[in-house]
């Protein structure tokens, strides 16, 4: 357990020094064709099975740590041979395109 | 039975004369069934000279209360049949025509969950039971009580050819017999007369499970030549209740605590268990976790936490006690695996050390061998065997009984901060609800606000599995009543869904409550014929479909194995995807004589939609809307 958060440390902090830049369009392409939308909706939304990626609070090194090395739960790691820096970046960058959801207390069915 | 080896035919033509007679029942009702219903003696003679055992049969099953008997019929039971509808005059029970086994089993799954007490159904003992037999231990992992009658001709010279042959086996229940509490194959009318009664009796008892008796076919269409036959008095068993001294002790730890915490799985028998909890989480000012196994505790009551994440493992890091009423599986409630080693042996315990379990249930009443039902084996500091409905009264009571002043103002300070901690998630719950609210495909979430906001008027029941779309209707509507929810399959095993719900409506009917499903894409793909059963024995149920267009959670798990093995992800729809083509659910129900409307993409027209079914489930009718959704 030991040797796990030493590498999940350090696999943190050489991603936090990654600053890629994504490409929105094939993040879409590969956010579908991957099936993250199984567990997190395809406006990233999560649910019972996955996270709420809609309005992240984690950057793209942040986000990139996260998929590499997911802290507990059913997410398995994703190794890079599965999906590449520049392609986490793409797909980053398409989930920043999520509109953000309006104050649930305008939404009248949410009030009943 | 006869003692010859060879076929009785004098006794076969006296059975046409026998059924000739028993047209007469139409008219006239069974003067056995008479006698019990008017508070008569149970020791009635049968004195119709022609009749056959079949009638004898319909007799006893009709002095048991049962309304309804679901079955797709057989040649193996054909006399109980023609009995029912003959000289039963098809009422008490009434029969359903059944398109599928499995459909008959889970909608007397669902109805018994509504009704209280089991539907009937009739299969052959062997290609029918083994159509049956999932839908059976769904029903057994369940806890629920279903009177199930083979059909099976036991002596070979009264077989009639290769089909007898095919559907004729030595011992019928042999192949459920590990899921179902009790069984018997009787080779006379008077022994089926006792065990058809001590079956319903044993089914009843809690814990409730699945019961098997087998009507042999010669008994069935011989004419009855055994005398003084009658009917046994039925007497239910009252439901086990915990050792006193026991319940004391729990009382005792419950009342010193700091923290307890409430779990209750299939703890509600009757609408009478909720109360009992709520005067319970009152008394204690303890937080109550609903596995939404049943209708527990009512969903917006104070005490009541709002489901985080899955409500059959809740949050119970920060209790000192943990009471598990009826709770399901107690090592997945108190323990995880890690995510490391996902389907491994690293574990992790979900309570802090020190915690003190204590576990109230009757299902150890009825532990089995064989399926592995029971889980793992848990360290439980004080195990009340019983059934916890029944336990609740005497514990309420020792707890109010040991409760100080002191403690008492201990229990307000510490319910004021569950009820604000409960508030405060209800928040963040309906500020998730607000994510993706416009997406099309359409959010469980917002289907599940569009469908409260024209059924929370309404005397409603929800008969779906809750957990598919997410527990949102757990999260956003305002559970209170028993019949308001009815839980799961038991055991995780899909085709319980669409046949289950119609049960369920069935029940619901005579009620007047309006009762809805919202019905997942794989699952009605099972057995959607009982669609028809529905339109055709008039069950008003509105019907939404969760419609993702796949087996989505093991679409989940193969993608999350193959990331696991490093072979790339972008395979894992191959064999759990239910596209190309898509599938036409309105057209699925229009064909079974349904309305059905869909598919349904965009969210603003998802309101109208339930509108229109509303209004024909009103007018008696069963209706379907296709819906589709987000994965989950």
């Amino acid at each position: 357990m030991t040797k796990f958060l030493i590498v999940t440390g350090l696999l943190v902090v050489a991603a936090a020094a990654q600053t890629k830049s994504g490409d929105m369009k094939n993040g879409e392409r590969l956010y579908l064709k991957n099936g993250c939308f199984e567990c997190h909706g395809y406006q990233g939304q999560g649910g019972l099975a996955g996270a709420r990626l809609s309005q992240t609070r984690l950057n793209v090194a942040g986000f990139t740590a996260f998929v590499r090395n997911p802290p507990s739960g059913g997410m398995p790691p994703y190794r890079a041979k599965v999906m590449t820096d520049q392609e986490l970046a793409d797909v980053f960058a398409y989930i920043q395109t999520f509109p953000a959801p309006q104050p649930a207390k305008n939404i009248p069915l949410l009030n009943e | 039975m006869p003692k010859s080896t060879k076929p009785n035919y004098k006794s076969r033509r006296g059975f046409l004369t026998g059924a000739a007679a028993g047209a007469a029942g139409l008219i006239a009702r069974p003067p056995i069934a008479m006698a019990q219903q008017s508070g008569g003696s149970a020791k009635v003679e049968v004195s119709t000279p022609q009749r056959p055992g079949a009638d004898f049969m319909m007799d006893v099953i009709k002095s048991l209360g049962i309304e309804y008997c679901a079955t797709n019929p057989g040649t193996s039971f054909r006399g109980l049949h023609e009995s029912m509808i003959n000289y039963g005059g098809n009422k008490d029970p009434e029969l359903l025509t059944c398109l599928h086994e499995e459909s008959s089993v889970a909608m007397a799954h669902g109805y018994a969950k509504i009704e209280g007490k089991p539907m009937m159904i009739m299969a052959h003992g062997t290609v029918g039971l083994q159509h049956a037999s999932m839908a059976i231990y769904n029903a057994y992992a369940d806890r629920v009580p279903v009177y199930i009658i083979l059909g099976n001709i036991l002596d070979i010279n009264y077989r009639r050819g290769s089909a007898d042959w095919y559907h004729s086996v030595q011992d019928a229940p042999s192949m459920v017999r590990d899921y179902v509490k009790w069984d018997d194959t009787p080779v006379t009318l008077s022994h089926f007369g006792e065990s058809a009664v001590r079956a319903y009796k044993i089914a009843m008892t809690p814990p409730y499970e699945p019961v098997v008796i087998v009507a042999d076919g010669v008994l069935q269409e011989e004419l009855i030549t055994e005398k003084n036959l009658r009917v046994p008095k039925l007497s239910v068993s009252s439901p086990p209740q915990g050792d006193s001294s026991a319940v004391m002790d729990a009382a005792k730890v419950l009342v010193a605590a700091e923290n307890p915490v409430i779990v209750a799985g299939r703890l509600a028998r009757t609408p009478h268990g909720i109360d009992l909890l709520v005067e319970l989480a009152e008394a204690l000012q303890a937080r109550v976790y609903d596995q939404r196994l049943r209708m527990n505790f009512p969903s917006r009551h104070p005490l009541s936490a709002p489901p985080v994440s899955d409500p059959i493992t809740p949050n119970l890091s920060d209790a000192d006690v943990v009471l598990a009423l009826e709770a399901q599986e107690l090592w997945t409630l108190t323990n995880k695996m890690s995510g490391l080693n996902r389907f491994g042996m690293e574990t992790q315990p979900t309570i802090k050390p020190g915690t003190k379990l204590i576990n109230v249930s009757a299902v150890e009443l009825n532990h089995k061998s064989n399926y592995q039902d029971f889980g793992r084996y848990v360290e439980v500091d004080l195990n009340i065997t019983g059934d916890a409905e029944a336990t609740l009264p005497a514990l309420i009571e020792a707890v109010k009984k040991l409760t100080t002043s002191d403690r008492r103002r201990a229990f307000e300070q510490r319910g004021a901060k569950v009820i604000e901690a409960n508030q405060k998630q209800r928040e963040r719950t309906r500020d998730l609800a607000a994510v993706a609210w416009d997406a099309s495909p359409i959010s469980t979430a917002r289907l599940a606000a569009e469908l409260w906001a024209q059924v929370k008027n309404e005397d409603w029941s929800l008969v779906s599995n809750d957990r598919y779309p997410s527990y949102w209707p757990t999260k956003l509507w305002d559970f209170k009543k028993h019949y308001h929810y009815i839980g799961a399959q038991g055991a995780a095993g899909i085709g319980y869904g669409a046949p289950a719900a119609v049960g369920a409506a069935l029940a619901n009917r005579k009620h007047g409550r309006l009762t809805v499903n919202i019905q997942p894409d794989g699952d009605i793909n099972y057995a959607p014929g009982v669609l028809w059963t529905a339109a055709h024995h008039n069950i008003p149920l509105l019907n939404i479909m969760h419609n993702n267009r796949a087996y989505h959670q093991e679409h989940m798990y193969v993608q999350m194995v193959a990331n696991k093995n490093d072979r790339g992800i972008d395979r894992s729809h191959i064999g759990t995807v239910l596209g190309s083509p898509n599938i036409d659910y309105a057209m699925m129900a229009k064909t079974y004589g349904l309305y059905g409307e869909g598919p349904i993409s965009d969210p603003r027209e998802l309101g109208p939609a339930i509108r229109r079914g509303i209004e024909r489930v009103k007018k008696g009718e069963p209706a379907l809307l296709d819906v589709l959704t987000q994965p989950r």
